[in-house]
C-alpha cells in the first residue's frame, strides 16, 4: 500500500478524509462516469444503428442524461397492487448500491483510490454479485409472472457465470501474487515479458484466455446481449423491471450503465495495466491526475467493446447459456488456472 | 379475363378444368350434385351435405392436400336492405338490372347452384397437379336455422379455426368439433354477424357518408365526362 | 396449523380422545406429505403473452400453460382487432371496398388490393391493359419487398438483436418512397382500380427504382452478414419450430412458411391470375428444413428474387393505356369469383359473390396470417418461452391480416 495518503499530504483529520472519500465514492466518480458513459453509449448506439441519436439537449445532446432524469422523475410511481411493497422499493436501491460500491476499491492513481483494501479483488467480486440479489428481489416482489421469470433467469445466470468470472480472475491473482487491486496494477507496471519491460506486463498478454472468459462472464453478469435473458425485451418485456416506473426504473437504468462501467474498470485494472502510464515512475504524484484520465479512456474502450457486442449479437436461450457456461467456460477457466499455476511454480 | 395470360403457365385451362371436373365427378360419384366450370377461372363442385366429410376426405386422398379456406354464404336478403333507402341500390342501376331477390336464385348468380339459405364453401389445392377446386354444399334448413354439419378437422387440421369462424359468423354447428367457441367475438356475444338478418347497427343509426360517392350522374353530364375520360386515354395511351 | 388438529377442550377429555388425536395426527401427516409433494412438483403456470406484448405486433394474445419455461399448451386468442371487414364490404360499393382492404395487411397494402380488383374484373369480364398489369405487378412486388424486408430485420429483434430492425426501417423507407411517388400513399395506396390503375408512373421513376432495387439487394447481403450468418441466430433458429410438409399443408400454411417446409407452391407461378409474372424469368425458393431458420432463409431469397423481378419488369414495361374502358359507375354482374394471389404473407384470396348492383353480396377474405397462425398450438408444444417468440416471429403475421 502506498505510504502517501490524503491525511499525510494535506494534514486532514480522519473524519474529513473519510467524508471526502465517501463523497468521491458515492457521488463524483459514479456521476462523472455515468454522464460520460451515458452520452458515449447513446452516441455510439445511435451510430451503430444508423440513427441520429440525441441532438437537441445541449451541444450534440450532451445533457440528455439530465433530460432523461427529469423525465423519469416526473413520471408516476406505480406499485402493482399485489406487490410486496417494501421489497419492491428496496430492490432498485440494492442493485444501484452494489454497482456504486464497486467503485470504492478501484484504483485510479497511486493515491487516487478511495479504499485500498488488501482483499480488493475479493471485495469487488463479492459486491458485484449483490446486484443479482436486487434483481431477484425485484422479480419476486413485482408479483408479475414476467418479472418472476426474469428474476429466476437472473439467479440461474448468476450461478452459471459467477464461477468462470472468479476463476478467470484467479489467474491474475496468482500471477500478481496479491488480492490488492493496487498491487495488481503495480505487478503489471513493474512486470516484464521476455525481458522487455517498458510497457510493463499488462495481464491481457499473459492471461488472454482469462481476459476473454472475464469479458464473456461480465457480459452475462451485466445482462447484456447475448446474455440478456433476464431482461429480454421481446420475450419478458423487460423481465425483472417490467413493473417499475419513473424514478425506480431510472435507478435500474443507472445501475445498468454504472455496473457496465464498474466492470470495465475492473477489467482495466486486472488486465489492461490499470491507470499506469509507461515511462512514469509508479509513485509519481502527477499520475494522481493523469491516472484517472488513462483509466477513463481504457474504461470507455472496454465499455465500447461490451456495447459493441450488445448491439451486434442476438440473444441466446437460457439452456444454451447454461450449457456454454458449464461445458465450455468453467473447464476452460480451470485449465487456465492450472496452466498459470504451473508457470508460476516453474518460472 | 385471365384466359389469355393463363396460356403460358402450367395452370389448367378450360379443357383441363373440364377434364378435372369430369374426373372428380367420377371419383366422388353420387356425392356430386353439380359441377360448374368458369372458363379460365375456377371449378366449382357442389356436393351433398351428407357427403361433405367423405367427399373432402376422398379429395384429399386424390391429391388435394392443401387446405385453402372454409366459409359459408347466407343467400337470404337482408330485411333492412343495404341501409341506403334511395341512392345506393338505385343509383345507376337500370330497370333491366334489378337485383335478384328471390331465395331460389338462378344459376347465373349461384355458380354451382344451391337451394337452401346457407351454403358451405371450401377451397382445396392440389399442389402437385397445379389445380384447385371450390367445394360447395347446401346446409339443410331447420326452421330457418342451419342444421349441423360434420366437422372436417380430422381431415384438415387447419379447418379448426375456419369452422369456429363459420360457427360464430353464421351459426352453423360443426359436429365433432372439439372447441366450437367464438374466435373473434367476445364469448357473451349474441347473434351471428354475417347472417343477412343481423343488422349492422352503426349503419342503421348513422347515415353513410359514402353514399355521396355514388350519387347518380345526370345523363347529359355522363356523356360529357365519358368523352373527356376517353380523350385522356387516347392522349396517354400514345405517349406512354 | 391444520384445522384438524384444533379441537375444543370438551372433546379433548372426552372418551376416545386419544383415538381422535391419533386420527388427527394421521390426517395432519397426510396433509404435510401432500404439501411436500406439491412443493416438489413444479406445477403449471399460465402465462399470458399479449394482447399488449412487443412480440405480437399488435394485439394477438397467446395463452400458454408453462411448466417452468417449457410450453405445455399454447392457444392464440384473437379478436382484439376484429373490424368485421366481411360485413362492412357488403354495404359498400366495389371501389369503396378497396379502402378497407388496404388495411388488412398494412405493410403490403397494394398487394391486398390486387386480388380483390382481379376478382371484380373477372366478374365484370374486363381486363386491364398490359401496361397496367405490368405496373400492378411491379407495385405488388414492391409491397412484398417493403413488407418482407421489415421481417428480415424484425426477426433480429425477436431474437434480441436490436440493430437489424433499424437497418430494415431505414432501407424499407426507400421502397416506400418509390411506392409513394407512384401512388401518393406510403402505406395505403388505394391505387388499383377495376379495369386498370389510377395513374401512370411518374417521370424518372424507373431509373430510381432500379437504384433502390440495387440498394435492397445490398440490404439483403447486410442482413445475411449481420444476422443470418450469426452463430447465435442459427443456434436459436435451426431445428426450432419445425413444421413438416404434411402438417403445413393440412393447416393451410401459405407463402414462405409453406415453401420453407419444402412444398414447391407459389401462386404467382402456379395459378397466375393474369399479372405479368409469367412474362419474366424468376424462380421459386424452397427449403427442406421447415424450421424458423428455413422460413427466414426463404424470405431472404424471395426478397432478392423480388428485386430481380422488379428489375426485369421495369425493363420490359410495355407502352399503352393504363385503364381500360369501364363505366363511370361500377356495376358488377351477378356471379361468384375467387381470386387469390401470392401476397407477401402468403395466399390472400377474395371470394366475391355478386347479385348484380354496386356492391358485393358477400366477400369472403381468405387471409394468409389466419391460417399461418392456426398452426401455433401444434408447433408450440414442448418449446421454451424464448422459442415462442422466435417461432411467432418466423411465422410472420400481421395482426390486421389475422383479425380482418
Amino acid at each position: 500500500m502506498s505510504e502517501l495518503t490524503l491525511t499525510g499530504a494535506l494534514g486532514l483529520a480522519y473524519w474529513a478524509e473519510t467524508s471526502i472519500k465517501l463523497g468521491v465514492a458515492l457521488v463524483v466518480i459514479p456521476t462523472a462516469a455515468l454522464m460520460l458513459g451515458y452520452l458515449f453509449l447513446l452516441k455510439m448506439m445511435a451510430f451503430m444503428q444508423s440513427r441520429l441519436g440525441p441532438q437537441d439537449v445541449g451541444p450534440s445532446g450532451s445533457l440528455q442524461l439530465i433530460a432523461d432524469a427529469i423525465k423519469f422523475l416526473q413520471k408516476e410511481d406505480i406499485h402493482p397492487a399485489a406487490a410486496d411493497r417494501r421489497v419492491f422499493r428496496a430492490a432498485p436501491v440494492v442493485v444501484l448500491a452494489s454497482s456504486f460500491l464497486l467503485f470504492v476499491v478501484l484504483p485510479t492513481g497511486p493515491d487516487a483510490v478511495v479504499e485500498n483494501l488488501d482483499t480488493g479483488v475479493f471485495y469487488a467480486l463479492a459486491v458485484s454479485s449483490l446486484s443479482v440479489l436486487g434483481v431477484l428481489m425485484a422479480g419476486w416482489a413485482s408479483a408479475s409472472k414476467y418479472a418472476l421469470l426474469g428474476g429466476l433467469r437472473a439467479a440461474g445466470q448468476l450461478i452459471a457465470y459467477e464461477l468462470p468470472l472468479i476463476l478467470a480472475v484467479m489467474g491474475v491473482v496468482i500471477q500478481a501474487n496479491s488480492l490488492n487491486l493496487q498491487e495488481i496494477v503495480r505487478a503489471q507496471a513493474t512486470g516484464e515479458i521476455f525481458g522487455f519491460g517498458f510497457v510493463g506486463n499488462p495481464f491481457i498478454l499473459t492471461q488472454f484466455i482469462g481476459f476473454l472468459i472475464f469479458m464473456i462472464s461480465a457480459q452475462a453478469e451485466l445482462t447484456q446481449t447475448p446474455f440478456d435473458m433476464p431482461v429480454a425485451e421481446t420475450e419478458l418485456v423487460g423481465g425483472f423491471h417490467v413493473e417499475y416506473t419513473g424514478f425506480r426504473f431510472l435507478l435500474f437504468f443507472m445501475a445498468e450503465v454504472a455496473t457496465t462501467f464498474a466492470f470495465s474498470a475492473l477489467a482495466t485494472v486486472l488486465f489492461l495495466g490499470g491507470w499506469w502510464i509507461p515511462g512514469f515512475d509508479f509513485d509519481a504524484p502527477i499520475l494522481n491526475v493523469l491516472g484517472p484520465m488513462v483509466m477513463l479512456a481504457k474504461i470507455l474502450l472496454v465499455a465500447f467493446v461490451i456495447f459493441w457486442i450488445r448491439f451486434t449479437y442476438p440473444r441466446l436461450r437460457e439452456d444454451q447459456l447454461q450449457k456454454f457456461a458449464w461445458k465450455v467456460l468453467i473447464p476452460l477457466s480451470l485449465a487456465n488456472i492450472v496452466v498459470t499455476g504451473i508457470f508460476k511454480v516453474v518460472l | 379475363m385471365a384466359d389469355d395470360t393463363d396460356d403460358g403457365t402450367e395452370t389448367p385451362g378450360d379443357e383441363a378444368r373440364d377434364a378435372l371436373a369430369a374426373e372428380l365427378a367420377e371419383l366422388l360419384g353420387d356425392a356430386v350434385v353439380e359441377t360448374h366450370v368458369e372458363a379460365g377461372q375456377n371449378l366449382w363442385l357442389r356436393i351433398e351435405i351428407e357427403h361433405w366429410r367423405t367427399a373432402i376426405t376422398a379429395l384429399r386422398d386424390a391429391g388435394f392436400v392443401y387446405f385453402g379456406f372454409l366459409s359459408a354464404i347466407d343467400w337470404s336478403d337482408a330485411p333492412e336492405g343495404r341501409y341506403e333507402d334511395t341512392e345506393f341500390d338505385g343509383a345507376g342501376v337500370g330497370e333491366d338490372e334489378e337485383e335478384t331477390t328471390s331465395a331460389t336464385a338462378s344459376d347465373t348468380v349461384r355458380r354451382g347452384g344451391g337451394e337452401t339459405r346457407f351454403q358451405l364453401l371450401a377451397h382445396l389445392h392440389a399442389p402437385a397437379r397445379h389445380a384447385a377446386v371450390l367445394l360447395k354444399a347446401d346446409v339443410t334448413d331447420v326452421d330457418g336455422a342451419p342444421a349441423s354439419v360434420p366437422s372436417i378437422i380430422d381431415v384438415f387440421a387447419g379447418a379448426n379455426w375456419h369452422e369456429r369462424e363459420a360457427h360464430e359468423m353464421f351459426g352453423i354447428v360443426f359436429d365433432g368439433h372439439p372447441n366450437l367457441e367464438h374466435i373473434y367475438l367476445p364469448s357473451e356475444f349474441e347473434g351471428h354477424p354475417l347472417r343477412k338478418d343481423f343488422p349492422l347497427l352503426a349503419r342503421a343509426v348513422k347515415p353513410w357518408p359514402g353514399v355521396v360517392d355514388i350519387e347518380e350522374i345526370p345523363p347529359e353530364l355522363e356523356a360529357q365526362l365519358e368523352a373527356e375520360v376517353m380523350a385522356s386515354f387516347e392522349a396517354s395511351g400514345a405517349g406512354a | 396449523m391444520s384445522p384438524a388438529t384444533v379441537s375444543d377442550g370438551a372433546r379433548r377429555f372426552a372418551p376416545g380422545a386419544a383415538a381422535l388425536r391419533e386420527q388427527q395426527a394421521y390426517v395432519a401427516g397426510q396433509a404435510a406429505d401432500a404439501r411436500v409433494n406439491v412443493e416438489l412438483d413444479t406445477g403449471d403456470m399460465t402465462l399470458n403473452i399479449g394482447p399488449q406484448h412487443p412480440a405480437t405486433h399488435g394485439t394477438l394474445r397467446i395463452a400458454c400453460r408453462l411448466d417452468g419455461e417449457q410450453v405445455i399448451a399454447a392457444e392464440p386468442l384473437m379478436g382484439y382487432m376484429h373490424r368485421g371487414y366481411e360485413k362492412l364490404c357488403e354495404v359498400r360499393t366495389y371501389p369503396q371496398c378497396t379502402t378497407l382492404i388496404n388495411r388488412i395487411d398494412w405493410l403490403g397494402s397494394f398487394a391486398n388490393e390486387v386480388p380483390f380488383i382481379l376478382a371484380a374484373e373477372q366478374l365484370m369480364g374486363v381486363e386491364a391493359p398490359p401496361r397496367a398489369q405490368w405496373i400492378r405487378t411491379i407495385l405488388f412486388e414492391l409491397s412484398r419487398i417493403a413488407n418482407v424486408s421489415l421481417f428480415l430485420g424484425d426477426m433480429g429483434v425477436q431474437i434480441g438483436a436490436l440493430t437489424p430492425v433499424f437497418f430494415a426501417f431505414r432501407d424499407r423507407e426507400r421502397v416506400l418512397n418509390q411506392i409513394e411517388e407512384v401512388t401518393g400513399g406510403r402505406f395505403h395506396p388505394n391505387f388499383d382500380r377495376i379495369g386498370g390503375l389510377k395513374d401512370d408512373l411518374p417521370r424518372g421513376w424507373i431509373a430510381e427504382t432500379h437504384a433502390v432495387m440495387a440498394k435492397m439487394r445490398g440490404f439483403c447481403d447486410e442482413m445475411e452478414d449481420l444476422l443470418m450468418g450469426n452463430e447465435i441466430f442459427q443456434t436459436r433458429c435451426r431445428g426450432v419450430g419445425v413444421i413438416p410438409k404434411d402438417v403445413a399443408l393440412s393447416h393451410g400454411l401459405s407463402g414462405a412458411n409453406l415453401r420453407a417446409s419444402g412444398v414447391d407452391w407459389d401462386l404467382r407461378r402456379d395459378a397466375n391470375p393474369g399479372l405479368a409474372w409469367d412474362q419474366i424469368d424468376w424462380r421459386v425458393w424452397t427449403h427442406p428444413d421447415g424450421d424458423s431458420f428455413a422460413r427466414y432463409w426463404v424470405r431472404m431469397q424471395e426478397t432478392r428474387e423480388a428485386t430481380k423481378i422488379v428489375d426485369q419488369l421495369l425493363d420490359s414495361i410495355p407502352s399503352g393505356p393504363i385503364m381500360t374502358k369501364v363505366p363511370l359507375i361500377i356495376k358488377v354482374p351477378a356471379g361468384e369469383a375467387y381470386v387469390s394471389t401470392e401476397n407477401p404473407l402468403g395466399e390472400m384470396g377474395y371470394y366475391v359473390v355478386s347479385k348484380g348492383g354496386l356492391g358485393p353480396f358477400r366477400v369472403k377474405i381468405r387471409t394468409p396470417s389466419f391460417s399461418n397462425i392456426s398452426i401455433v398450438p401444434w408447433v408450440m408444444r414442448g418449446t421454451y418461452v424464448p422459442d415462442i417468440i422466435t417461432i411467432l416471429g418466423s411465422l410472420y403475421f400481421i395482426l390486421g391480416d389475422i383479425d380482418r
